[in-house]
């Protein structure tokens, strides 16, 4: 009797300490992982403080922009009318902005791609123009189409469009023009129809091209948005910074930088999630 | 010759026109019967893969054509099934998913969707690949790619299996092993069927018949060898069998000494 509690209390004892261990195990796991972006984080702000707070310095340090826009930092939420509003409206502004222009960017891109990745005839024609095009800057487009559109809205979300297509055209047509000759020849065996072909292999082969092209497409949306709304004003992020160094601000400008750094980061990270989704683990995580 | 079941007829190939003109095949013909294994044998670049294109469908000769039972054929189709040398699975696909892809496409009329799958299961039995049918092409290895290539040929349920260098790409071990199951299916089912190699012994191990090609350009078919070693045959009692010897002696002696390779 006696023996047999002492087992099962040993035996308790071990299996409690196994898991003890093992999370012990997963929790030196995550600080490993959390540990040295940390640290470095820890290193620029303490530079950024000591260069920052000698008399006379130019730029706020981070202490003093904490302090400077706490109000803003603790309700993003406020509207009082006008253009004075919660950060949290100004970023869902310059968002909306920019899934409007992606999508039509992605949906025309994915198209104009598989256009001259299936066509000889359509690149011949068409690659020429695209690479002329895709080398002009974003804001260069914004006059044309403030002038097409007379409208700030409109004119901000072309830009957008404009600057996203480019890679997502090009790497839709690399995708479709690596597409091996064996998976054609298997498909010509089995008699796939064309419409077969495009859901089941085409689109499937080239889905990680045409993420990287989306990826790189988004982030060069969240870099052109904010040009744009420096420009056109309104509600957006880009407008709340120039209106902040217009007012001298500084404080301000860093706490917006901060944020959109971390918007175009999550952005970035939400393509390449919604990729490895779709393909299945085929996209590189990087 | 009895009646032929596959004829190749006068097949020429040339590639590009004009002065830049390349004359791949010329006057290939080769009569095949039902239940037939041939292996076509030759030096790289002698244009034998060329052939077995032509065959399937996926190259258009120049001259000449291709018969199946009585019928001119010049289109791809699932009455050819081929199995490429690289495997050519779909890597997005699982292996049961590779397989059931062509089937539904090829006898999606005439199955149902609870035979379909059995059909399926049955091919993948058939190349000892059960085990693995939900896996991805990337977790298996060289070997059952092929297996799983082979299965996917199969069940089309193919007038003539084209194999292209199946198991150029593999160990020795491993190669061995599927030529063994190769064999076993054969005798099986007694498929027809056409196998492109460039290994002697894989070529008189497998074959009723090996179709020697001289070199390129202008390749053509140089020699037929029977092979008349009786099956089930096994490799190891093979190795001191006279006849075996002999056409192993007289493919090399066609390779390495009246074709010999062009300065490689």
């Amino acid at each position: 009797m006696s023996a047999i509690t002492e087992t099962r209390i040993l035996a308790g004892d071990s299996a409690a300490g196994r898991l003890l261990r093992r999370a012990g195990g997963r929790l030196l796991d995550a600080l490993r992982g959390v540990l040295p972006p940390l640290a470095a984080l820890v290193l620029v702000l303490g530079a950024w403080q000591i260069l920052c707070s000698q008399p006379g310095a130019a730029l706020p340090s981070p202490a003093k922009v904490v302090a400077d826009t706490w109000g803003l930092i603790a309700d993003p939420f406020f509207d009082n009318g006008g253009t004075d509003k919660g950060l949290f409206w100004h970023l869902s502004a310059s968002l909306k902005r920019v899934a409007t222009g992606f999508s039509l960017a992605a949906a025309a891109g994915i198209l104009l791609g598989v256009l001259i990745g299936q066509s000889r005839l359509a690149f011949k024609g068409l690659d020429p123009l695209f690479q002329v095009l895709r080398t002009v800057p974003p804001l260069a487009w914004l006059p044309i189409s403030l002038a097409a559109f007379r409208n700030a809205d409109p004119s901000a979300i072309f830009v957008i469009f404009i600057t996203a297509i480019w890679p997502i055209i090009l790497n839709t047509a690399v995708g479709i023009r690596q597409i091996p000759e064996d998976y054609r020849n298997v498909a010509r065996v089995i008699r796939l129809s064309p419409l077969e072909y495009f859901f089941r292999i085409m689109l499937p082969a080239t889905v990680p091209y045409m993420f990287t092209g989306l990826r790189i497409g988004i982030g060069l949306s969240w870099l052109a948005i904010v040009a744009a709304e420096m420009l056109i004003g309104g509600v957006g992020i880009g407008f709340f910074i120039w209106d902040a160094w217009n007012s001298s601000l500084m404080s301000e400008i860093v706490l917006a930088l901060v944020y959109v750094g971390i918007v175009g980061f999550v952005l970035d990270r939400l393509i390449a999630g919604v990729g490895r989704l779709v393909s299945g683990r085929r996209v590189a995580r990087n | 010759m009895t009646a032929a079941y596959l004829g190749i007829e006068g097949v020429s190939m040339e590639f590009g026109k004009g002065r830049a003109a390349f004359m791949a095949l010329k006057d290939v013909s080769l009569r095949i019967a039902k239940g037939e294994f041939v292996s076509i044998i030759g030096h790289s670049g002698c244009g034998k893969s060329t052939v077995l294109n032509i065959v399937a469908g996926l190259l258009k000769s120049t001259r000449g054509g291709v018969v199946l039972e009585g019928r001119e054929v010049d289109e791809p189709g699932p009455d050819r099934a081929v199995v490429f040398q690289n495997h050519s699975l779909l890597p997005w696909l699982s292996v049961y998913d590779n397989v059931r892809l062509a089937v539904d496409k090829v006898s999606g009329a005439k199955r149902s969707r609870a035979e379909r799958h059995d059909w399926v299961m049955h091919n993948l039995r058939l190349v000892h690949m059960e085990q693995a049918a939900r896996k991805l092409p990337d977790e298996i290895s060289g070997g059952m790619k092929q297996r799983v290539g082979i299965a996917r040929a199969l069940a089309m349920e193919p007038k003539v299996l084209l194999m292209d260098e199946p198991f150029g790409a593999l160990d020795a071990l491993t190669r061995a092993h599927l030529q063994d199951s190769l064999m076993e299916i054969h005798s099986a089912l007694g498929n027809t069927v056409i196998m492109i190699t460039h290994d002697v012994d894989e070529a008189v191990l497998l074959s009723d018949r090996i179709v020697m090609m001289t070199n390129g350009p202008a390749a053509t078919i140089g020699e037929v060898l029977e092979v008349p070693l009786a099956r089930p045959r096994d490799r190891l009692a093979l190795a001191s069998d006279p006849d075996y010897a002999r056409c192993r002696g007289e493919v090399i002696r066609f390779l390495y000494e009246r074709h010999q390779r062009p300065a490689a």
